[in-house]
């Protein structure tokens, strides 16, 4: 039982480095794009449906990032505690919320309650893939857009019931020791105005026209926004099994000393005991042998 | 010697290629693009799929078959955004 744990342990182990290293090498990206929506949203006029808040929201979208496996200690947990306490909040400010689940764990835990989940992606909680992130914003950018001409109690023109914002559930990675689970929203998009100091901006040329490049930008950046927020998760929780299967295999060692001794000492009781026996009968016979 | 652009071309998962080149090529949606050192600010969306050409000091060229790309262009260099980047072989980008 030790060596299962400690192997798990290990395995764990060796999924933070790759994982870390996965979020490591999407910074160059995540940076890339930033830089580009920033000189782009100060160039032209941002009037795009994914960057303005909708009047009046009646559907939140909840995207809840866990886990496939069991063993990580608190983590699903963790995370579907969040995005329960998300959730009371949304109700009670009058939003009705739509959950998307990632991950076997969190599917698992609203199934058994039998609570609608609008739709759910198991599978790559480990590992995922930047496809991955891709199918899921999709379907997100897909549901938000359908939002758009929602009517109150019902569905608008096109007769999708779509949602009117969008938050995201998942595990922060801060050290091999703490993750925590956060909540943010990411759609729409607030756009940072920053007043800069150097004056003139760069004027840029636009290969199509800016409106149609925001167009084609905002949803790869929201993709981009899940895929971060999945590879952290994928961090978040392998250092939680990690920490959990470390403790596993403590426990395991603790017990295994615990026993060992509680066996060597009744097996030197027993090898007393027969000694003081065979003594007290040698003994015996020795009087009776001396009388007679 | 003359001037040099330095070039990122980053995919999602990792930064592809790094370095320094004298002229970029790409295909954006409007038409086909050369970019040299000290071209005007630009931002592009690269057509699907589109090939990335970057010419090296050397004389040598590296490929790159982009999807889902875009193009910065900025006074600090040239950034390839993708989805994805596979690299050509030279033979086929001849």
């Amino acid at each position: 039982m030790k060596k299962i744990t400690k192997a798990m342990e290990l395995v764990a182990t060796s999924r933070i480095a790759k994982a870390q290293a996965r979020v490591e090498a999407s910074l160059p990206y995540a940076r890339a794009i930033t830089g580009v929506l920033t000189a782009l949203a100060s160039n032209a006029r941002i009037d795009h449906p994914l960057l303005t808040p909708r009047e009046r929201v009646r559907r939140a979208g909840v995207l809840l990032v866990t886990s496939d496996r069991g063993l990580a200690g608190g983590y699903s947990s963790n995370a579907i505690r969040t995005a329960e306490s998300l959730i009371a909040r949304l109700r009670a400010d009058g939003k009705e919320p739509v959950l998307y689940v990632i991950g076997r764990k969190g599917v698992g835990f609203y199934r058994f309650r039998d609570r609608p989940i609008e739709a759910n992606w198991t599978g790559f909680s480990e590992q995922p893939s930047f496809a991955d992130a891709r199918t899921v914003g999709e379907t997100l950018i897909k549901a938000f857009s359908a939002g758009a001409d929602d009517v109150d109690g019902g569905a608008g023109a096109d007769g999708v019931l779509g949602i009117d914002e969008l938050h995201i559930v998942y595990t922060e990675f801060h050290s091999l020791m703490t993750q925590t689970p956060v909540a943010k929203i990411i759609g729409p998009m607030q756009v940072e105005d920053r007043p800069r100091s150097e004056g003139l901006l760069p004027a840029y040329e636009f290969e199509p026209e800016a409106e149609a490049l925001l167009d084609a930008l905002l949803p790869k950046y929201i993709n981009t926004r899940i895929y971060a927020a999945l590879i952290e998760s994928a961090a978040s929780e392998s250092a939680a099994r990690r920490r959990a299967m470390k403790s596993a295999t403590d426990n395991a060692e603790d017990m295994i000393e615990k026993y060992t001794r509680e066996m060597n000492s009744a097996r030197q009781a027993g090898i007393t005991q027969e000694i003081s026996e065979i003594v007290g009968g040698a003994n015996a016979l020795a009087a009776s042998g001396s009388e007679v | 010697m003359a001037q040099q652009l330095h070039v990122e071309l980053v995919a999602v998962e990792e930064k592809v290629w790094s370095g320094e080149a004298e002229m970029v090529v790409a295909r954006t949606t409007e038409g086909e693009l050369g970019v040299l050192p000290g071209h005007a600010p630009l931002l592009g969306q690269l057509a699907e799929p589109g090939q990335v050409r970057i010419k090296l000091p050397g004389g040598e060229q590296v490929s790159y078959e982009v999807a889902g790309g875009f193009l910065s262009v900025s006074d600090q260099g040239v950034i390839v955004l993708a989805e994805s980047a596979t690299p050509v072989s030279a033979a086929q980008s001849r």
